[in-house]
């Protein structure tokens, strides 16, 4: 007879056959027989939170920086509900999360036990799927579907709620051998047809652009060459999401930087007037559309997707290619080479009138900002964290709001899963806890979470985690002592009046480094900005970095709603001011 | 138009809707109707009626039949994210004015009164294939299967001759002919 293992000795036997090194969490009574087996695997290290959204944020951080599905533990009750908010960012923003929770004995549940919660039923609508593990004999093949169901297809959450007396019981093991099979097969709904369609419509497009998203980050490394190798060579403009920034080189002379609600100006425009749009890996979110009805009206979509229920769903396509996007453009690119092996030449001409439309909108640099000599400019501030950290391979996360939008613009990426932020769930306080994960996925790479001082202080908790562990990750809080895009919008539609946006009593965040036992700086002016940057990368240790900056700047360019692409507000200079009518408040 | 400067996207406009039956089948696990159900709520998608029973015990599979409206974009929707829950093995999609498919639905009327009124309410059910289950000198329960709107109208002309309680069950649905969706 094969030997009996107990359900918590079974779940780490499936994580290390899962190869998963790292699990974020939290014990509490429900995980304690979990929590008793972890001292036998030394090949899991646990780091230990502060709190259970930490946990999630933290495994998000992990995921997203390494394309490994990110491992959480945490209790039932409270433990659970703790991590629901991450695990709906991980929903919307595609992260691959399995989480672990403990839940009372199977015979108390139903009964309002102590620390009971119906945890399956809350995150039913956040994960991708769920399991309630009744039964010991069930969960090795649970816990290994879970992997299964987190990574492949469109990524995303799953959670295995495991009863305590589950985690006690026994039953056989049988080693687990991961398949090695690519994301893509079971997932590639194309033919060569399709692919022959999408070529001919890119030969016979005088004004097109590639719109891509993050499902080329999560499609994988490769993913990301295979989109600059053809973007080279089809010498197409390509713009890109929020989440899709890394993809392709931020500095590349054919990139027009993010599109969207605070995108650029000359992005909007050429989505706006293009005659053929590809979409790859995006998923025409609100904060990217504007208004449908007005939305791009006069091009050909393509929409390349692995996630069949994106297609249609918001803007409808002239051609859908349901597939994986990295072999997508593998197919695309051997086509091409195969049946059109001059098109760079023949295609540079007719998209040359194109080119000389965009450069005309570039020359507006809408990113642009007038810059003081007395107080910090927010977006001056991202420059010069970009300037002085470019060389060194940095990890940017942020937490949500004008500073992510000015860490979206002005921070230019040239490599995928260096910059992890909320998107689709916009979480304020997500960005030092992903730091946390992310630094704990790459010890030795420079890690920064681009922050406000209103979000980082919703899970500023997890300081305290960077410093058991020796993580050297670097709050760069941009502090206006405003919720600043809560304020900005109250001064464009709320006749300035700050409701609640203004915090009145903020730490003094070097003092409160110092308590967390880690390290203070503090910038005031902009002769000093650069001194102290350099001092916050030089310091081995973790930093919270208190950057002073002008409290009322506004981050533009900005679309407001119902319009079109075409339609933006520029920033200070631009002095077409518009009085806004009941009906747009009521929109927000 | 309104010129804003509101952040968000003002509503676009709405296509025609139309009724579909959507026939799903699914693993019989603990929750299986919650994640259905669910998804249909969370998304905003109405629900007009449903059924759901085992139909494979072997198999461990149930049908689920709902009865939706939408327009098609949403109609496309609910396909496609149905698909993409776990214990969801197929999706079949028809419209309600399809000839090749039958619908139907079924209920129980509990009518009481004197022996004429009985008797009336009976004779206004003869149209349709119904079946007395249970007879009373107070009462009668009368087994209907038929189309909704069928239902509908004997249910109203059954109001004045005594119907003190309906129970309907949602529409289920089978394709004419030999052939079997897959």
């Amino acid at each position: 007879m094969s030997k009996l293992y107990s359900g918590a000795e079974i779940v780490f036997k499936c994580l290390e056959d899962q190869k998963v090194e790292h699990v974020f969490g939290y014990p509490g009574g429900a995980v304690l027989p979990i929590y008793d087996e972890l001292k036998n695997h030394s090949s899991i290290k646990h780091i230990l939170v502060r709190h259970e959204q930490g946990a999630g944020h933290a495994a998000e951080g992990y995921a997203r920086s390494t394309g490994k599905p990110g491992v959480v533990f945490v209790t039932s009750g409270p433990g659970a509900t703790n991590v629901v908010t991450a695990l709906a960012d991980a929903f919307m923003d595609s992260v691959p999360l399995v989480c672990i929770s403990g839940q009372v004995p199977t015979h108390l549940i139903g009964t309002d036990a102590f620390q009971e919660c119906d945890t399956t039923g809350i995150t039913r609508p956040c994960t991708k799927h769920n399991w309630l593990v009744k039964n010991i004999k069930d969960l090795p093949k649970t816990i290994h579907k879970a992997f299964e169901v987190a990574t492949t297809g469109r990524p995303g959450p799953v959670l295995v709620d495991i009863p305590k007396d589950v985690q006690f019981q026994k039953t056989s093991y049988k080693k687990y051998n991961k398949q090695k099979k690519s994301n893509g097969n079971s997932n590639n709904f194309f033919s060569q047809e399709d692919i022959n369609e999408l070529i001919k419509l890119m030969s016979q497009s005088s004004k097109p652009i590639f719109y891509t998203g993050g499902g080329v980050i999560n499609s994988g490394p490769k993913a990301s060459k295979l989109l600059r190798e053809l973007v080279s060579l089809t010498g197409f403009p390509i713009t890109s999401t929020l989440q899709g920034l890394g993809a392709f080189p931020g500095n590349d002379n054919q990139f027009l930087g993010m599109l969207g609600m605070h995108g650029s100006y000359e992005a909007n425009n050429a989505m706006h007037d293009c005659d053929l749009m590809i979409n790859i890996g995006a998923r025409f979110d609100d904060r990217i559309t504007g208004k449908i009805d007005e939305f791009s009206p006069k091009s050909k979509k393509v929409h390349i997707d692995i996630d069949p229920s994106s297609i249609n769903k918001n803007i409808k396509v002239n051609l859908p290619i349901v597939g994986d996007v990295a072999q997508v453009i593998s197919s695309t690119i051997k086509t091409i080479k195969k049946i059109k092996p001059g098109f760079a030449k023949s295609n540079n001409q007719k998209i040359s009138k194109w080119w000389e439309k965009i450069q005309k909108w570039r020359s507006i640099k809408s990113f642009d900002f007038i810059n003081s000599t007395e107080t910090i400019k927010p977006q001056y501030a991202v420059q010069r964290l970009y300037e002085l950290t470019k060389n060194k391979d940095t990890y940017i996360t942020t937490e949500v709001g004008q500073h992510q939008m000015w860490a979206a613009q002005h921070y230019k990426f040239d490599k995928p899963n260096r910059w992890m932020t909320s998107g689709g769930l916009g979480t304020m306080g997500y960005g030092l806890p992903a730091a946390v994960g992310v630094q704990v996925a790459h010890p030795n790479k420079l890690v920064v979470d681009i922050a406000g001082e209103a979000s980082v202080l919703m899970t500023m908790q997890e300081m305290s985690t960077a410093v058991q562990y020796s993580l050297p990750i670097k709050i760069f809080i941009l502090n206006n002592q405003y919720m600043g895009m809560v304020r900005q919008w109250q001064e464009l539609l709320h006749e300035k009046n700050y409701s609640e946006s203004y915090t009145a009593a903020l730490p003094d965040f070097v003092k409160l480094a110092e308590a967390y036992g880690c390290v203070g700086i503090r910038a005031k002016t902009p002769d000093e900005l650069d001194d102290k940057i350099i001092e916050m990368i030089n310091t081995d240790r973790p930093v919270i970095f208190d950057c002073m900056v002008d409290k009322e700047e506004n981050c533009f360019p900005m679309i407001p709603s119902g319009k079109p692409h075409n339609q933006m507000l520029l920033g200070p200079n631009d002095q077409k001011e518009t009085k806004i009518t009941k009906k747009g408040k009521a929109l927000v | 138009m309104a010129k804003s400067k509101s952040a968000y996207s003002i509503p676009g406009k709405q296509g025609k809707f139309d009724t579909h039956i959507i026939v799903v089948w699914v693993d019989n696990e603990a929750g299986v109707l919650a994640r259905v159900a669910g998804l249909f709520s969370s998304r905003g998608y109405s629900i007009e009626s449903l059924a759901v029973a085992e139909v494979d015990p072997k198999l461990n599979i149930s049908r689920i039949t709902i009865v939706t409206t939408g327009t098609p974009q949403v109609i496309q929707q609910i396909k496609l994210q149905l698909k993409k829950l776990v214990p969801v093995h197929k999706v079949a999609d028809f419209k309600k004015e399809d000839k090749n498919v039958i619908f139907k639905e079924m209920a129980l009327l509990k009518v009481v009164g004197n022996n004429s009124k009985r008797k009336k309410a009976i004779k206004a059910c003869k149209k349709y294939n119904v079946v007395i289950l249970d007879k009373t000198n107070k009462s009668v329960v009368i087994q209907i299967t038929a189309l909704r709107r069928e239902i509908d109208k004997l249910t109203k002309n059954l109001k004045s001759l005594g119907l003190v309680s309906t129970s309907r069950t949602g529409a289920v649905a089978m394709t004419r002919g030999s052939e079997v969706f897959k």
